[in-house]
């Protein structure tokens, strides 16, 4: 006990010696400290704002930027994973040689390339590749592919949008529901009601008839050439979409290993005993081999998850205004390294820990499941 | 990797013993290791990138070497960092270099809030537009709605939003880092325009895959005053890096070059005899060898010389003298009295 205590005060004094250290290094050199500069105007543009953002707003809303745009990659960069990684995983243990083989070239081509030469990679490939935007490609009515990235029409903004993601949810929230009282019936009775297709066909329809109530708007906000580029629609730039493609090509390759290996540690007289009580082949994956089998893979994919997140700090090789690439515009500008690096540090803590907390409750989850 | 950069350079800031005390201390440490550590471009042609045998050329290069012959006796005595536009303040605030000759713009909140000292401006620059001429623009004013090339964390960054503002236009600005990655990306179509100091885009249009298709365009939109940078601190040291630039150009104003300074030193100008150390003083005034200005223009030569070597008309940028003329000749080049 005394040990301990003697221990936390000295930790706590190093900690004040450090800091009281650099602040009278830091007045000494007259470098600005203090946070008041996040109120100031960062005078620099952003390329791809997930929110409103001009040159005129603070450095806070720049980060703020920063911040979303890294969410951004990650989490569309995880789903992607995980469905790619999954696929990829079970394809390995195909008993059909050239899926196999080729899922088993993927993974050791994608686990031993550098990620920052995959996305040099891709990046190079879409500015190379691609024509300029007035030779644009047009494969489908109002999809156009350039060496600004791939812009494509959508629905012209409509109240009734709001509406239908309502509904959207609404009709999900049902099929959840539905399939809670299905497992309850089928649990009491036994018999198998077919909940996720009643559940599906709710919620595809809910959305459906908000819209034709509204009165069915169907303008579409098609992108057009004006000037240098092109005007309306949206725009996956270039950055984001290498950006993208590297990290989940690269990361999908480890968890493919995982997902392997995770339905390996599943016993084969597990498998044997499903089938023997006549479990169809889908039946055997799903209730039999992948829950236990997630019980191993989810540990080692959180990690994966994290790998992902922290690697897309990579972004500035490649001109994607991530966080790390805002807030290092951020230092320059304002010198204030130890401030703004503290910043990048809470914020990968952040999204580091927000994510663990999540995988963990969904790990205790899934451990609740064995019985 | 940049990351742990960044962490070593905060760590070694946190870390300075605070028993150092500053004045003099930036000297006595260059001294004590027997070389200038210099931050430089490393990427931009004629100001800092070292050649296809590995040595470094460039405007800035020489500026750095020239403080080494002041302060050494000896224009090798001088170590190279090459830096990004984003690391290159925190490198010097950190201590990782002792002298910043990377095209700096000097500004205020430079000078202030990042705690640097900009000395004697070595190159006037002002900020343009490199465009395809495929796009048939002939004025910067026409570029609304195009996607830009800019490196970040510059004052070029700055002045783009600035600009773009001020005459309701709209753009967006692809930023990369590195500044050869940038170039490539431009020339491969990724951006219409690539933004940057004129003297940069001169550079990036001379190793461009074909250089006739690019062009400048007439709008110079900022003042990009390029000096080179200490920290606060010594100002004793900052003396020095200040007296090395202006050496060289008192030297041009003198007529003397690294041909003819030896002969120079039997010249009975009294001004002369004074700048060569012949007449003693201002060595010692700077805690320098009376030589000093002497070195400096035998082994580097004067800022004419050096400007002629790196960007002049005879090389591949073909810059003309311009703003960084002598003031006698019509540009801003000016030095105070050696006395």
């Amino acid at each position: 006990m005394l040990f301990q205590v003697v221990v936390l005060l000295l930790a706590l004094s190093i900690g004040y010696a450090l800091f009281s250290n650099t602040q009278a290094n830091l007045e000494r050199q007259s470098i600005a400290t203090g946070f008041g500069f996040l109120q100031n105007e960062a005078g620099f543009e952003i390329g791809e704002p997930a929110i409103d953002y001009s040159a005129a707003d603070s450095y806070g809303r720049a980060l703020l930027v920063g911040a979303l745009n890294t969410l951004k990659v990650s989490f569309v960069g995880i789903v992607f994973t995980l469905l790619l990684g999954t696929i990829v995983g079970i394809a390995r243990l195909s008993h059909n040689w050239l899926v196999s083989r080729l899922s088993g070239v993927f993974i050791e081509v994608m686990q031993n390339i550098p990620i920052l030469l995959q996305l040099f990679f891709w990046y190079a490939l879409f500015y190379e590749a691609f024509p300029s935007p007035r030779q644009a490609l047009n494969p489908l009515q109002g999809v156009f592919l350039c060496n600004r990235g791939l812009i494509f029409g959508v629905p012209a903004e409509h109240p009734a949008h709001s509406a239908m993601l309502i509904a959207l949810l609404l009709g999900m929230l049902g099929w959840w529901l539905l399939v809670r009282r299905g497992h309850k019936i089928q649990d009491r009775t036994g018999r198998i009601l077919p909940m996720h297709r009643i559940g599906m066909v709710l919620s595809l329809l809910l959305p459906l008839l908000v819209w034709l109530f509204a009165g069915a708007p169907t303008a579409m906000d098609i992108p057009s050439l004006q000037g240098f580029n092109f005007a309306g629609g949206v725009t996956v730039s270039p950055e984001f979409s290498a950006l993208l493609i590297g990290l989940v090509l690269y990361t999908s390759a480890f968890v493919a290993e995982i997902v392997r290996a995770g339905i390996q540690s599943v016993s084969r007289g597990q498998v044997e005993a499903a089938m023997s009580i006549g479990l169809r082949p889908g039946q055997v994956l799903r209730l039999v081999i992948l829950p236990q089998a997630l019980r191993v893979i989810i540990p080692p994919l959180t990690s994966q998850m994290l790998n992902l997140t922290k690697n897309s700090s990579l972004a500035i090789a490649i001109g994607y205004s991530d966080f790390v690439s805002v807030a290092n515009t951020t230092i320059n500008q304002t010198g204030q390294a130890i401030e703004g690096v503290a910043l990048i540090m809470l914020v990968y803590l952040f999204f580091s820990l927000s994510t663990s907390v999540f995988m963990n409750w969904y790990n205790k989850k899934m451990m609740l499941v064995e019985r | 990797m940049r990351f742990t950069k960044m962490m070593a350079l905060v760590a070694a800031i946190t870390l300075l013993s605070s028993g150092l005390a500053f004045a003099g201390k930036d000297l006595d440490t260059v001294r004590k290791k027997g070389f200038i550590q210099a931050g430089v471009n490393g990427a931009v042609f004629g100001f800092g990138m070292p050649d296809a045998k590995g040595v470094w050329k460039g405007l800035d290069v020489d500026t750095a070497r020239a403080i080494a012959a002041a302060i050494f006796g000896d224009a090798s005595k001088v170590k190279f960092t090459p830096l990004t536009a984003q690391q290159r303040f925190t490198a010097l605030q950190s201590g990782e270099i002792d002298l910043l000759t990377r095209n700096a713009t000097r500004t205020l909140s430079r000078e202030t809030q990042l705690g640097l000292n900009f000395v004697t401006v070595n190159y006037y620059d002002g900020q343009g537009f490199l465009v395809s001429k495929k796009l048939g623009v002939k004025s910067a004013k026409e570029l609304d709605g195009a996607t830009v090339c800019v490196l970040p964390g510059t004052t070029t960054e700055q002045n783009a939003a600035d600009y773009f503002r001020s005459n309701n236009m709209k753009w967006k600005p692809v930023v990369i880092e590195n500044t050869t990655e940038l170039a490539k990306t431009f020339f491969a179509g990724r951006c219409d325009v690539l933004t940057s100091d004129a003297s940069q885009l001169a550079g990036t249009r001379a190793v461009a895959p074909n250089p006739k298709e690019y062009a400048i365009l007439p709008e110079i939109i900022s003042k990009e005053p390029l000096a080179p940078a200490v920290r606060h601190g010594d100002d004793q040291f900052m003396d020095i890096v200040d007296f090395s630039v202006l050496a060289m150009i008192n030297a041009e104003e003198l007529g003397i070059t690294s041909q003819n300074v030896d002969s120079m030193l039997k010249s009975k100008d009294p001004v002369i005899q004074r700048f060569l150390g012949v007449t003693a003083g201002n060595g010692k005034a700077l805690g320098l060898d009376e030589k000093w200005a002497y070195n400096i223009i035998k082994q580097v030569g004067n800022y004419g010389e050096v400007f002629e070597r790196n960007v002049g008309v005879n090389t591949t940028l073909g810059i003309e003298r311009g703003l960084n003329a002598l003031w006698t000749d019509g540009g801003l080049m000016y030095s105070p009295p050696f006395k």
